[in-house]
């Protein structure tokens, strides 16, 4: 059976850009449309007397959206190639959508941001581009679509590139990609186009088939947060305790020393243990049983980490938040909070500002954040918290805030450090 | 040393993350068993999340009474074999106590009785979270649900109000009477989890494989002909070589035409199909667009 990898794809674009007709169209040319699928869009395009068969109709959603025309909510779409199995959170663009854009950013590798090539990057395009920063997502690509409407003008394209390229350099993007396609005819997406000598380099497809996703995680530094101990309790299993959890950083080897935080107690790796046998090392996203040497408490909510690699303890978190509920947020609000597996309680001390996602302008003066906003806050905690900076480990260094009266989730954060602090 | 994993592996991770999340956050979970093939991708899911020690949660089957016999035989085989707790929900019951009535006609199913059972069954056993076998590339609808969603008082679900679900932080905290619903195999494929049970080396009942049967042919598709089934006229019973793709009621599962009699040969079809699991053989998803995500507004699983 052939290998293949995960590679996890947000995409964003305004609405109308044609976000649906590209999606559409990777579906519909990597053969993942199947029979009735088309059989079903034909049948509803015919109905909307359309001539032709709409590939949009593909990711149309759920009814309350078909009626109203828009897509709501992230939905998740997938595709595979021999090389690559692909999931796609398709996040709306509606202005007020920020937060479904976050959601499907959280998990992914890479971001398409489509921009209309008629009208030129919009502050919707800039706004993608900075959530998909903000998430931390190491690759971009924009995706120039409607190429056959401006006659494949090499020269729009390219101002498209200048205007974004600027952009980009004030975010912390390592990977731009600027590709022209036409959604609507399939130019560029899988196939290459046939109008566009000027641009030598190869259609979307090709391009996330063979993008570098692997070294995106942190391999440096050990985390494992623990999830659930197994304690059999049977005379088989009588002296057996297994630390079970996915890594979250780093390499993980048996005879690694390992401190257990925030206990502080040490111990070593005795083994790694899968349900298929013992491994010689476990790294991200893997799930596995550790096994210490001694008998050290550990529970779930505790970090394994390094003696000589590991944070520091914290109650207070320098954070962004991006607010995901109808009621503000100010200061003094009491949440619950959850990162990696630990539960505990923060107090909102202090609001510093609120960023404009569209001009990364910083109010000072914002008293509150609001549905869809996003900025930076100062939080207490109720209990220790082990975190690193979101830049270095989006694992250990994210988390939600919840509201315990509702129970609902209100926030997503993702934790700051000194070196790196955002625009 | 290249540091990344197979698609297969990152998937099955990701599975056992949300079982062990859900095991330390609910206090009352339960696996749905149905003896189908991707409840059985379950169990080995749970085997690896929570071996040596036991589950932490029973496995229960929401039986409609027309199961097949082969699905039945082996669900009590491999429950026995792990040495698990089941619990049978019988919609039969339900229908004995007088608590639902069976729809009547050629085209009667179990389905919607289903969902009463099952939430007799919840609130029975005080479940606050089950775990379910539903992928997002089946239908539509679940392609916005999220991994772990949630259901109300009633058992149902409102598409318009869903949690957002951000990294692999899962918020499982509810109300009482609300429940969670979690779907480890949310971004599997129907060919990941083909290509998985082939992997692991999976049992499955004889019925997903090539066999002789008798059937009747009906809005283009093939129907088991047995007791639970009337014929229309016209319709006439005749053998073929089929297999199934899901198995459900067996009065609205369709088989498909197949020669397949190994793991490998069904994941060489399913890999050249041209048609979704749901839309070959689902009868109760052809009756209306958004019948899927009717039904589980009203609580169908
Ligand atoms: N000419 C042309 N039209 C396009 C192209 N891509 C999309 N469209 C059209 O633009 C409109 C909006 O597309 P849609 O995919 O629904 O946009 P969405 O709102 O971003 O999902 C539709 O009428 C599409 O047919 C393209 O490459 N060229």
């Amino acid at each position: 059976m052939s290998t293949t990898s995960l590679v996890r794809i947000a995409t964003a674009g305004s609405v109308d850009d044609g976000k649906s007709t590209l999606i559409g169209r990777l579906l519909y040319d990597s053969k993942e449309i199947l029979a009735d699928q088309l059989a079903h869009i034909a049948d509803v395009s015919a109905r909307r007397g359309l001539e032709t068969v709409d590939l949009a109709l593909l990711t149309d959603g759920l009814r309350a959206e078909r009626e109203q025309g828009i897509t709501i909510d992230v939905a998740y779409r997938y595709f595979a190639t021999a090389r690559r199995k692909f999931i796609l959170a398709d996040s709306p663009g509606h202005v007020q959508y920020t937060r479904n854009m976050v959601t499907g950013a959280s998990t992914a590798d890479v971001a398409i941001v489509l921009v209309d090539a008629r009208a030129g990057p919009t502050e919707q395009s800039r706004r993608h581009t900075f959530i998909a920063s903000l998430l931390g997502l190491r690759h971009v690509v924009f995706a120039v679509n409607k190429m056959d409407l401006v006659d494949w003008d090499e020269a729009a394209f390219e101002r498209i590139v200048d205007n974004l390229t600027d952009f980009s350099a004030r975010l912390n993007l390592p990977d731009v990609t600027f590709i022209p396609v036409s959604a609507l005819h399939g130019d560029n997406v899988v196939e290459r186009g046939s109008r566009c000598d000027w641009y030598g380099g190869p259609p979307l497809l090709w391009h996330l088939e063979h993008l570098h996703v692997a070294s995106d995680r942190n391999m440096i530094d050990v985390r494992f947060p623990v999830q659930w101990v197994i304690r059999p309790q049977t005379d088989e299993y009588h002296d057996y305790r297994g630390y079970a959890g996915q890594v979250a950083g780093g390499v993980l080897k048996p005879g690694d020393e390992v401190l257990v935080l925030p206990s502080g107690a040490k111990s070593s790796i005795a083994r790694i243990e899968t349900y298929d046998g013992d491994i010689a090392e476990a790294f991200p996203p893997m799930s596995v049983v550790l096994h210490l040497t001694d008998d050290v408490d550990v529970s779930r909510g505790d970090l394994i980490c390094r003696p000589h690699n590991h944070p520091e303890p914290v109650r207070e978190l320098d954070a962004m938040v991006c607010w995901m509920a109808e009621a503000p947020l100010r200061a003094g609000a009491r949440l619950a909070i959850k990162q990696t597996t630990r539960n505990a309680r923060v107090v909102v001390d202090e609001l510093l500002y609120r960023l404009d996602v569209n001009t990364l302008h910083r109010d000072l003066d914002a008293d509150a954040l609001g549905l869809n906003d996003i900025g930076r806050v100062k939080l207490r905690t109720s209990a220790p918290m082990i975190v690193d900076a979101y830049r270095r480990n989006r694992a250990t260094g994210s988390f939600i805030l919840i509201d315990e009266t509702t129970n609902e989730t209100v926030a997503g954060g993702m934790i700051l450090d000194r070196e790196t602090l955002p625009p | 040393m290249t540091y990344e994993l197979p698609h297969l592996d990152a998937l099955e991770s990701e599975a056992l993350h949300l079982m062990r999340e859900v095991a330390a956050e609910f206090e009352r979970p339960c696996l749905l068993f149905s003896g189908g093939k991707d409840s059985i991708v379950m169990l080995r899911l749970a085997e690896k999340a929570f071996r040596p020690g036991r589950f932490p949660f029973p496995l229960m089957h929401v039986d409609t009474g027309h199961t097949f016999p082969e699905v039945s035989e082996f669900r009590d085989r491999r429950v026995a074999e792990l040495g698990e707790r089941l619990i049978v929900a019988s919609v039969q019951e339900t229908v004995d106590a007088g608590r639902a009535v069976d729809e009547t006609g050629p085209r009667a199913s179990r389905n919607r009785l289903q969902t009463t059972t099952l939430l007799e069954a919840i609130e029975e056993h005080h479940f606050d979270a089950l775990f379910g076998g539903a992928r997002r590339d089946e239908e539509r609808a679940r392609a916005k649900e999220r991994i772990l969603s949630f259901r109300d008082d009633f058992g149902q679900w409102d598409p318009r109000a869903q949690r957002p679900e951000l990294w692999n932080l899962y918020n499982g905290r509810i109300r009482r009477g609300e429940n969670g619903r979690a779907f480890p195999l949310s971004n599997w494929t129907e060919l990941d989890v083909w290509q998985y049970i082939a992997r692991e080396r999976l049992e499955l009942p004889p019925i997903y494989f090539a066999h002789e049967r008798e059937v009747f042919a009906r809005d283009g598709m093939l129907y088991a002909v047995s007791e639970h089934t009337e014929l229309l006229d016209g319709e006439e019973p005749f053998t073929e070589s089929v297999r199934y793709r899901t198995v459900g009621d067996l009065t609205i599962t369709g088989a498909v035409r197949s020669t397949a009699t190994t793991l490998e040969d069904v994941v060489s079809e399913i890999a050249a199909t041209r048609v979704t699991e749901r839309g070959e053989t689902r009868a109760d998803d052809r009756v209306s667009e958004a019948a899927m995500e009717d039904r589980k507004k009203q609580g169908y699983f």
